[in-house]
């Protein structure tokens, strides 16, 4: 398929293929982890170690990002006798991932250190919610939130929803439409045994479920889980050492912006979001385009977070995310699945790390679904996606991940099997 | 100036001593006025108060008279309050307004989009009867909710002796 026209797949730049992630771990996904945030985020480093091959001495660069509710890369490192010769605990959410990918990638370019843990680790059930209700929704209102958080104007969803709401308006966008994204990522958790929420849901019983902050009934809004997620990042010629076909890291976007980031709103249209922008580092610097993708991993804080960046990184027309999200495209067995794991919706909530690991494992054609396992150690993928059943996406060879912390701000990447 | 730390609907709101240019918007607004800051380089408008300017990146403004009048751009409604004092108000509204002043400058794109809630003249939070008949395009104009001395909230309210869309554009799903 034709890259857009102005896609530069030529030039051997950007460090395209030098880097890849080449192990993953993480923790249940539960509500009630009974675990600080410390025990948990060292059980998900020493699962992402072990799942690669590496030994604690071969770890030396750790990156975190959190929002002061976690444990800093310090404390786990120490807990799994590792000597950093890199680290940094970063103050952020969504679109953490990428961006800190792409930092990873920059300080072994830089000769800081060999290879980076990166991980996140939350109770965002049982201590700090994701969904802002308790101590946050609570805590005193100063200065700069007199502008926000004075007028009941605080959580994601309250926060996000001008944008979801404008978006109907300028396109005719439909709740149905909308609704379609739960609809297919409960699909994709019924397959995916490790998923908090199973259960396959219809259109009707997503309208159906109560408003939240209208246009978001409960429904479109992610789960909130208590979990610990990591993946290591290391050079390709190192990766070819280790246990697993390594995920190739082709190109990278960090925290791209809409104008005036301090309130994003004052630039239009604002049923557009970062990823307008953000699509003009990714494919250039991939080297491939849209079509090229066979699965995405589009951030589902809510339904329509998946929508406004399918459609804003150019996997369809400006104006068509509704009708890309609910034509089928997207499902497992459709020509391009995006989260098929279940994503934040369903699987859990990790501010984007579950989207990269679940795309790691899809390159290495072994997702962890239920289909058998065979005398080599191997799944033996049916390709079955009915409920219960496969998750693999056959032949994937490109995924791209997007990222999202607000409809200002975004991150993205594109790996592909190495 | 010194700080200032009030109540309002139950939450702790504060300015610190320290923030000039809160202080400054919500002084004017505690006088029912609605200022924002004008750069002194390339004239434009800025909203919420700043150190600078977003535009050209000037280090000098002047607070200037702004005609608090607009059109509901985007609004949302909130059903399910997480903070504990708007969960006896449910389901209340908040809007995204493009002010008539400066509205597509400095391009199409852009307006001063000021938020705030679906409030009665009097500022206080509009009830669901009222709320249900506000959308896009709806016409409104500023009020203010005083908190205390140098501190009072802008909110919107519908403009009464403003010409209406027929039927402001709402949610499909009632």
């Amino acid at each position: 398929m034709p890259l857009p026209a102005d896609t530069d797949a030529t030039t051997p730049k950007y460090l395209r293929d030098k880097y890849a992630i080449v192990g993953v771990g993480e923790t249940p996904y539960t509500r009630g982890s009974g675990k600080t945030t410390r025990a948990m985020g060292t059980y998900a480093v020493r699962k992402a170690m072990a799942d690669a091959g590496l030994k604690n001495t071969e770890v030396d660069g750790m990156l975190s990002y959190q929002s002061g509710d976690s444990t800093f890369a310090p404390m786990i490192a120490g807990d799994l006798g590792i000597r950093l010769n890199f680290y940094m605990d970063v103050f952020g959410g969504g679109s953490s991932t990428e961006a800190l990918i792409g930092i990873a990638i920059g300080v072994m370019e830089a000769g800081l250190c060999k290879t980076v843990a990166i991980f996140r680790s939350m109770n965002g059930f049982s201590q700090v919610r994701i969904g802002g209700t308790g101590a946050r929704a609570a805590a005193p209102v100063n200065g700069d939130q007199l502008h926000s958080r004075a007028y009941g104007w605080q959580s994601a969803g309250q926060m996000f929803s001008p944008t979801f709401m404008r978006h109907m308006y300028d396109y005719g966008t439909t709740p149905e439409q909308v609704a379609t994204v739960k609809v297919i990522h409960s699909e994709h958790a019924s397959n995916n045994p490790k998923a908090y929420y199973k259960k396959r849901f219809t259109v009707d019983e997503v309208l159906s479920s109560r408003i939240i902050c209208k246009p978001l009934h409960l429904l479109d809004c992610c789960v909130e889980t208590d979990n610990a997620t990591c993946f290591i990042v290391t050079r390709a010629e190192h990766a070819r050492d280790l246990r697993h076909t390594p995920a190739l890291i082709r190109g990278v976007v960090g925290r791209c912006n809409k104008p005036r980031m301090d309130m994003h709103y004052q630039h239009g249209p604002i049923s557009t979001v970062a990823g307008h922008y953000g699509k003009n580092i990714l494919w250039p610097n991939a080297g491939v385009g849209p079509e090229d993708v066979d699965l995405t991993g589009a951030y589902d804080a809510f339904t329509f977070t998946t929508m406004l960046q399918l459609e804003d990184y150019g996997f369809c027309k400006k104006g068509e995310g509704g009708h890309y999200v609910s034509d089928g495209t997207m499902r497992l067995g459709g020509r391009r699945p995006n989260n098929t794991s279940g994503g934040h919706l369903c699987e859990g909530y990790t501010h984007g790390m579950n989207m990269v690991i679940e795309n790691v494992r899809q390159l290495r054609h072994d997702v962890d679904d239920s289909c058998p396992i065979g005398p080599d150690g191997k799944r033996q993928h049916t390709y079955d996606y009915s409920e219960g059943g496969c998750r693999q996406v056959k032949n994937a060879e490109v995924t791209a991940n997007l990222g999202w912390a607000m409809p200002g701000t975004g991150s993205a990447m594109v790996m592909r099997r190495g | 100036m010194p700080g200032i730390r009030a109540d309002y609907m139950g939450m702790a709101l504060s300015i610190d001593d320290l923030d000039g240019e809160n202080l400054a918007y919500f002084k004017h607004c505690s006088q029912h006025d609605f200022h924002l800051q004008k750069c002194d380089d390339c004239s434009l408008l800025r909203y919420p108060p700043n150190t600078g300017c977003p535009w050209c990146g000037g280090a000098n403004a002047t607070w200037t008279r702004v005609e608090g009048k607009g059109e509901v751009h985007s609004y949302e409604e909130v059903h399910h309050a997480i903070q504990p004092a708007f969960k006896g108000h449910t389901p209340y509204m908040v809007l995204l307004v493009d002010l008539d002043t400066q509205k597509g400058v400095p391009s199409d794109v852009e307006a001063l989009r000021v938020v705030a809630n679906l409030t009665t003249p009097d500022g206080v939070l509009a009830p669901p009867e009222i709320v249900k008949t506000v959308g896009i395009g709806t016409r409104v104009r500023m009020v203010f909710a005083d908190v205390t001395d140098g501190l009072s909230l802008p909110q919107w309210t519908i403009d009464e002796a403003a010409p209406q869309p027929a039927k402001p554009w709402r949610y499909a799903q009632e």
